[in-house]
């Protein structure tokens, strides 16, 4: 297993780490704190009001298998610190994107999902990994395109302006937050920036543009997907390359290729894109804990 | 929800597509492809000067990767020669890649996939129950399509790329290098363009279609012995799954209706840049409804969409064709499929979405984009009615039976008024309840006594 020699040296920078982390966490609460309320009512709201075809059981067994498997590792690798907010946020992440017609894809997926952080890491400085890909896009994709019985709608939150604006500004808080604001911004001008470019190109009324960009799909992406710091590229000129690189890559997939699910499947691929980014722009490390640093993301 | 093991009686649902009084229907089915891309969708063109407008169309889209067979048609009900077809297709089409079908496939599919009235009746509360099963078979509607060509090309930047009749249809395939240049060709040659044609046009043009330009052949149509112009059908490969529905509301008059019958292997079909919806259904109905499903059909659909602000795609049959419970209509056999176009051979695991959008311009300003999901669990939009046990009934299960009749009434009024809109005091009074059925004095509200009201007779 990749993560398992480098637990050991994790644990020794934990230890000294750690204990501040926590005390400062005291002060302002996680992001994933706030990101864990969002999605939660987002997850409330389209079941009860965009009739979102997930059974409470589905959602329970995500739940349930995410946590488990964010315990396992961390137990197996000694990472008890590091917590299961994000096993949280991932499970309501992989409830709002994927359905199945049957009761087990969820938990499958969740697990892969949690695992992946643990397996599919680089290297990341001395002594730190980082996992490679945001688990919540991974189990999306293969939901997509791998799993029987298991697919992904991207049309289940319709056009609503105010679903739309709640989106937006509860995303920009918790990626400011998350102090990364700028990605998931940045990628929403790239992204309506194509559109907007194609459009016109192709003379398409404004109201098809209007429509492509009112979409609730697009907007939990960029404040919720893409904007997770632990799978972007520290420094601030590499995060603006890459939300440019992912919304040119989502457009070609989707409106020129005429494939479905664009944005899963650009920022898919273009994860390992991070850490040659992370080389040529060397910047900050981020942590959910300005104390976390040198410990093993749990997310 | 109660179990409903013993449908007695099923009633599909007349299509209320036949209702659609218009005249030029509009029908679109497109798909824009990577390499050789892209779109079908037409809207209906008089020759002369016959009022233009739109009403309801039914697509039958095959498709299994990038293959694709699409079968369209129209209500078209006016004289054949004032018929037009112009359709934006994503290569130059074969005359072997165009066919004439048979519109009964469209009235077969239809009935199968209808939305269905499911009726129960009750056991004697006294004994156990016994199950019966009785299916009726069902009824269907829809309407046609046609074609002429032309001449006169290379002035205007358009050039014939093929030319051939097809059954009652006379065909050309054209390539452009400005709208406005097709446009001046497709006036040029008689076709009378709905305002704003060039600037819908445009965009299918830049992404490198050609169009598909189809009139009546008058000598044919009169040969052919039909009075109603057949269906389309188009077979062809594409990546793009979607159903441009911009051209066709050009000439739009008001919400129009298209019904999509998607044939796939792996599951049901959604659409990806709309809400997707299931219609409400298996819901009680009050027994009335029985006499006239269809207006109750319409009403609940009209409803809907207005719920939903005409932004939805509304599902109402996902079923694997090899079967169906309650049945309206017997399923499809391999033969029908294949002339519904299904071209992989085991047809058995074919599942049949049908999809029903009213839309209007502003509501619809983007092509339908549509994807194929592993989903293949089953629904339809079926309505129950549950016949109450009428015979003696002498036991003490009767009393509490009765109570449960007369609640079940109640919640049926209701929830056929939350979903139609009617009037629930209208809805209880076409129920027609009769002693023991109609409430117990004491059950019934403290006021309804106050001014002598019954509500139980007309």
């Amino acid at each position: 297993m990749v993560a398992q020699p480098v637990a050991a040296v994790l644990v020794d920078a934990m230890n000294a780490a750690a204990a501040v982390g926590a005390v400062r966490a005291m002060k302002a609460p996680d992001a994933r704190v706030l990101q864990i309320a969002f999605l939660g009512t987002f997850l409330l709201i389209g079941v009860l009001a965009r009739d979102f075809t997930v059974a409470p059981l589905q959602v329970a067994a995500t739940f349930a298998a995410a946590l488990a498997t964010q315990v396992l590792w961390l137990r197996a690798l000694s990472l008890r610190q590091a917590g299961v907010l994000s096993a949280i946020v991932t499970s309501f992440g992989l409830s709002l994107l994927v359905r199945a017609d049957s009761w087990w894809v969820h938990p499958l997926l969740a697990s892969i999902a949690i695992s992946s952080k643990f397996v599919l890491t680089r290297a990341d400085g001395p002594g730190r990994r980082r996992h490679v890909f945001n688990p919540a896009n991974l189990g999306a994709v293969l939901a997509a395109f791998v799993v029987p019985g298991a697919w992904v709608s991207p049309g289940q939150w319709g056009q609503h302006v105010l679903v739309a604006a709640w989106i937006v500004a509860l995303g920009s808080v918790v990626c400011r937050r998350a102090a990364r604001l700028d990605i998931g911004l940045v990628f929403l001008a790239w992204y309506l920036g194509l559109l907007g470019a194609r459009a016109l190109a192709l003379g398409q009324p404004a109201a098809v543009f209007a429509h492509q960009v009112n979409n609730g799909a697009l907007l939990l992406f960029a404040f919720f997907m893409i904007s997770d710091p632990m799978t972007t590229p520290r420094a601030p000129l590499a995060r603006v390359l890459y939300a440019g690189v992912v919304a040119l890559a989502a457009v070609l997939w989707q409106f020129t290729a005429y494939r479905p699910h664009g944005l899963l499947v650009a920022l898919f691929a273009l994860s390992p894109l991070v850490a040659l980014l992370d080389r040529a722009f060397p910047g900050p490390a981020f942590a959910w804990h300005p104390g976390e640093l040198g410990r093993m993301p749990a997310r | 929800m109660e179990a409903f093991p013993c449908p007695a009686r099923v009633r599909p649902a007349r299509s209320h597509l036949a209702r659609a009084s218009g005249v030029l229907g509009i029908l679109c089915g497109a798909w824009l492809a990577a390499a050789p891309a892209h779109a079908f969708c037409g809207f209906y063109v008089g020759k002369a000067d016959a009022s233009l407008f739109n009403s309801a169309s039914q697509v039958i889209i095959a498709r299994d990767g990038p293959r694709t067979v699409i079968s369209m048609l129209n209500d078209y009900q006016g004289e054949p020669r004032e018929f037009a077809l112009v359709v934006p297709v994503p290569q130059v089409l074969q005359r072997g890649q165009v066919n004439v079908g048979d519109r009964r496939i469209f009235e077969r599919i239809d009935a199968y996939s209808s939305p269905r009235l499911a009726e129960y009746r009750d056991d004697n509360p006294c004994e156990p129950r016994i199950a019966l099963q009785r299916a009726l078979p069902a009824a269907a509607a829809g309407r046609a399509t046609t074609a002429e060509t032309d001449t006169r090309a290379r002035a205007t930047g358009v050039t014939v790329e093929a030319r051939y009749t097809v059954g009652e249809y006379d065909i050309a395939i054209l390539s452009a290098r400005e709208s406005d240049g097709l446009e001046v060709w497709l006036r040029d040659n008689g076709y009378r363009l709905p305002a704003g044609a060039s600037a819908a046009l445009a965009p299918y043009l830049k992404l490198g279609m050609k169009f598909f330009v189809a009139r009546v052949n008058l000598a044919e149509h009169a040969r052919s012995g039909s009075a109603l112009l057949r269906p389309l059908q188009f077979a062809f490969e594409s990546e793009k799954h979607m159903l441009p529905l911009r051209l066709g509301m050009l000439n739009a008059n008001g919400p129009q209706d298209l019904i999509v019958y998607a044939l796939g292997r792996q599951g049901r079909v959604e659409a990806t840049n709309y809400r997707t919806v299931r219609l409400p259904a298996n819901v009680e109905l009050p027994g009335f409804v029985k006499q006239d499903f269809a207006s109750f059909y319409r009403a609940m659909f009209d409803r809907q969409a207005q719920r939903e602000g005409l932004r939805a795609v509304f599902t109402e049959y996902v079923w694997d064709t090899g079967w169906c419970d309650p049945c309206a209509a017997d399923p499809l056999t391999p033969a029908e499929l294949r002339q519904a176009g299904v071209f992989w051979s085991d047809t058995q695991r074919t599942v049949l979405t049908r999809l029903h959008v009213r839309y209007t311009p502003q509501t619809f300003p983007e092509d339908l984009m549509l994807q194929e999901t592993r989903d293949r669990a089953n629904f339809q939009t079926r309505y129950v009615l549950r016949q109450p046990w009428t015979g003696p009934a002498e036991c003490d299960a009767a009393a509490a039976y009765l109570d449960q009749v007369r609640q079940r009434h109640d919640r049926q009024a209701r929830t056929l008024s939350d979903l139609t809109g009617w009037e629930l005091a209208r809805v209880l009074d076409r129920m027609e309840l009769k002693p023991p059925f109609a409430p117990q004095p004491d059950s019934a509200p403290w006021w309804r006594s106050l001014w002598q009201q019954s509500w139980s007779t007309r």
